[in-house]
């Protein structure tokens, strides 16, 4: 998704919350939903460091106590097959290629400013914390899995193999280790200091000045300055001697490491925003608006009704008027016994067919009120 | 006509299980199903989801999702569509499909939740949602209303099977006569709560903008999933009036079936209106995102389907069918619409989702989670017809006759 269409989407989303987003949006910046915290660390990957050593998942393994996976980390073909980040593997490396040369990429949770999965969360598990990480507690966990359908990263993994208490897992950034004022296993771990730790704002800087000093070696992009909102953890790139014919700024350099530049530069919880804001309009309309078609509803009724009853009204007049001008007419010709016994004759006529119209009536509309 | 046949139960004889002991052909199947499902329920809950399905964290919502939640609310629409219809705007005539729409709305509902209990790793902990309020969560907002229309079903539902214990229980009349009383608020709660979650199972979406196809993916997301609800409603009264007059037609009265017919086209000519409107929103949101350039791909043709083969045709079908008076075209467009339905959802939480990922990372239900799903739709057949069989549902009860 590119930004226009970013807009395009948050735009018509039709509620003024969205309109106000996509302004701040359009002036490149940010308002944080999540309480966005100016001092926050955060880790910067520079790709074209990475050998592939597999030490940092060696030592994520070690410090988070994670099951010892099948091949040794030792054994680097793994590096070869695509793989994802999952319950039991908080960071893979996997291998790309760029200009026919093989690249590196340390796959872990991003640890976004305004995380996707704790915005979805339906029991309040995750939490952004003061020093940048992402953390879940899994004690209210209902494991529904939605925090993986927002993630736009496929970061989260779930214990599908566990029966009774199968919770999600993630990267931490080790926030335990930080408490501690340690460093995460994975930085710690790496031979080749191609993860650097450090605040935010000095990470950005310094890569910043990575691309400044070696414009020939490096992508001009740092993944996840503004991706989804920006992210504590981020990646350099290296620059292609050929860049790809794609279409916006570094697409598809970043593509060829398997990241997608086209999430947009703003946390992608704000696009349900509008719809949830549009929950109290819905509440307050609708019982209006039904209830007025029901009002609406009931008065055609009574005037039907009405119109009805002056129809019948009328019609009885009517009959009423006519049977005394024939018994008159009856009484003037034949004498007052014979209009007696005309005018008794007519009566039951009357009497009976009412009480079949009635019988009728009650057997169409049995059902009605 | 065929009321006279009618088992009506008594005081003495409060229950008429004899139907489910016959040996016909969809008892055995029923019974077959369930006992599947049961083995299945049982390794679910002890070997835990992996041992059943093809979830994957690539997939975390599959079969059971896609199926059994967003279908099987989609499909319960009728209860709103009907009760709007018959007490909002007044179409009395259609007062005896009320009640069986109602009964399967709340079936629906009620077997949608326990499907849920499935696919959550810890079923147990559903109601955290109410400690723990997760606000910024569409899926707090679904459940919450879920939840709360189910107990607005349950109040609606409920005068039919007070008719039924009534004959024991006398005291039960006074619940009755309450909820009689409150038929048009219960109505007007009802609409708006399903507007609420019927859209909002669209609004889930909205967070993936990367992994759904832009085809079916569009901020007015929570828009279609409402409109085609509606479809799906009245739909879902035809179609399984289809069935019921196969089934369980001489627990039909005279009433209702003087005025199913009619439902049939009223519905049909409802529902074709409704479907023209909802194919004009999708083209228009596909021109508005500049989609045309993906409809020359596989999944554009696969779009180009759903669109015309099952949103156009079942329209104009309906359109044909109320015209004419001719009730087979009328169920045919009825099915036409349920599969797209069904088709649709399927498009958005499996089809084209994680459509950019490589096909070995891609989902396909495993039979298992297939076969739980048949389970749960066995279930609510079999609830559905213990309803028929004791509750007046598809008759009105002698005792309450011109009552309501």
């Amino acid at each position: 998704m590119n930004r226009r269409k970013f807009l395009t989407i948050l735009g018509t989303a039709g509620v003024a919350s969205a309109m106000s987003t996509a302004r701040v949006a359009e002036a490149g910046g940010g308002v944080h939903m999540f309480p966005y915290w100016e001092n926050s660390y955060g880790v910067l990957h520079d790709t074209t460091r990475c050998i592939g050593c597999r030490r940092c998942e060696e030592g994520c393994n070690k410090v988070n106590n994670l099951p010892k996976p099948k091949k040794p980390f030792a054994d680097l073909t793994v590096c070869n097959t695509r793989r994802r980040t999952s319950a039991y593997e908080w960071t893979v490396v996997n291998k790309y290629s760029v200009d026919g040369k093989p690249v590196f990429r340390k796959l872990q949770c991003f640890h976004c400013n305004d995380p996707a999965c704790a915005a979805a969360c339906f029991a309040k598990c995750f939490s952004k914390n003061a020093d940048g990480s992402v953390t879940y507690d899994g004690t209210q966990c209902v494991g529904c899995r939605y925090c993986m359908i927002a993630c736009p990263f496929y970061m989260p993994g779930f214990q599908y193999d566990e029966a009774f208490d199968p919770l999600v897992q993630k990267c931490t950034f080790c926030a335990p280790r930080l408490k501690e004022g340690k460093l995460p296993g994975c930085v710690e771990a790496c031979p080749m200091d191609a993860l650097t730790f450090g605040r935010r704002s000095d990470l950005i800087k310094l890569a910043r000045a990575r691309i400044k000093d070696h414009p020939d070696k490096y992508l001009d992009y740092i993944y996840g300055e503004w991706d989804a909102g920006g992210t504590a953890w981020m990646v350099l790139g290296p620059k292609a001697s050929t860049p790809p014919p794609a279409g916006s700024h570094g697409d598809g350099e970043m593509k060829a490491l398997g990241l997608d530049t086209q999430i947009g530069n703003r946390p992608v919880a704000e696009l349900t925003y509008g719809a949830l804001g549009a929950v109290p309009m819905i509440v307050a309309f609708w019982p209006v608006l039904f209830g007025g078609a029901y009002a609406m509803t009931k008065r055609k009724e009574a005037i039907h009704k009405a119109e009805q009853e002056a129809v019948e009204k009328q019609a009885k007049d009517d009959v009423t008027t006519a049977l005394d001008a024939a018994v008159r007419k009856i009484e003037e010709t034949q004498g007052q016994p014979a209009a007696d016994a005309a005018r008794k004759a007519m009566t039951e006529a009357l009497k009976s067919r009412e009480a079949l119209d009635s019988c009728h009536a009650s057997s169409d509309h049995g059902e009605g009120k | 006509m065929h009321s006279h046949a009618i088992v009506i139960p008594t005081r003495d004889k409060l229950f008429n299980m004899g139907e489910f002991f016959r040996m016909s052909p969809g008892n055995i199947i029923t019974a077959i199903l369930l006992g599947i499902g049961l083995i299945l329920t049982i390794m679910r809950f002890t070997m835990g989801i992996g041992a059943v399905s093809n979830l994957s964290d690539n997939q975390p919502w599959g079969m059971w999702i896609g199926f059994d939640l967003l279908c099987g609310v989609c499909l319960a629409a009728g209860g709103y569509f009907t009760t709007v219809a018959c007490y909002v705007m007044g179409m009395k005539h259609f007062h005896s499909a009320v009640r069986p729409a109602v009964t399967t709305a709340f079936l629906g509902y009620l077997f949608v939740v326990i499907a849920l209990l499935y696919d959550l790793g810890h079923p147990l902990r559903l109601p955290y949602m109410f400690f723990f309020p997760g606000t910024t969560s569409v899926l707090f907002e679904v459940g919450l209303c879920v939840a709360t229309y189910l107990t607005v079903l349950f109040v609606e539902f409920s005068v039919a099977p007070m008719e039924w214990l009534a004959q024991k229980f006398p005291f039960l009349l006074q619940w009755r006569k309450f909820i009689n009383k409150c038929t048009i608020i219960l109505t007007i709660f009802g609409v708006t709560l399903s507007t609420l979650h019927q859209s909002s199972l669209g609004s889930l979406y909205l967070i993936a903008p990367g992994k759904l196809h832009p085809l079916w993916y569009s901020a007015f997301m929570p828009m279609f999933f409402f409109v085609s609800s509606m479809a799906a409603g009245g739909s879902m009264v035809i179609f399984e009036g289809m069935f019921a007059h196969k089934g369980v037609h001489h627990y039909m009265d005279s009433t209702h079936l003087r005025e199913a017919d009619e439902v049939v086209f009223s519905f049909a000519k409802a529902v074709s209106l409704i479907l023209f409107g909802y194919f004009l929103l999708k083209l228009t949101d596909m021109f508005v995102q500049d989609n045309m350039h993906h409809l020359l791909s596989g999944y554009g043709a696969w779009w180009l389907v759903e669109m015309f083969g099952f949103v156009l045709l079942p329209c104009l079908l309906y359109a044909k069918g109320s015209r004419e008076r001719n009730i087979k075209l009328c169920r045919f467009a009825a099915a036409n619409t349920v599969i797209g339905i069904v088709l649709n959802r399927f498009n958005v939480s499996m089809i084209a989702f994680n459509y950019a990922l490589p096909s070995s990372e891609r989902y396909f239900p495993h039979i298992m989670e297939i076969f739980i799903s048949m389970f749960v739709v066995t279930m609510i057949v079999t609830a559905y017809r213990f309803i028929v069989y004791h509750m007046p549902v598809l008759y009105e009860h002698p005792d309450f006759k011109d009552a309501h």
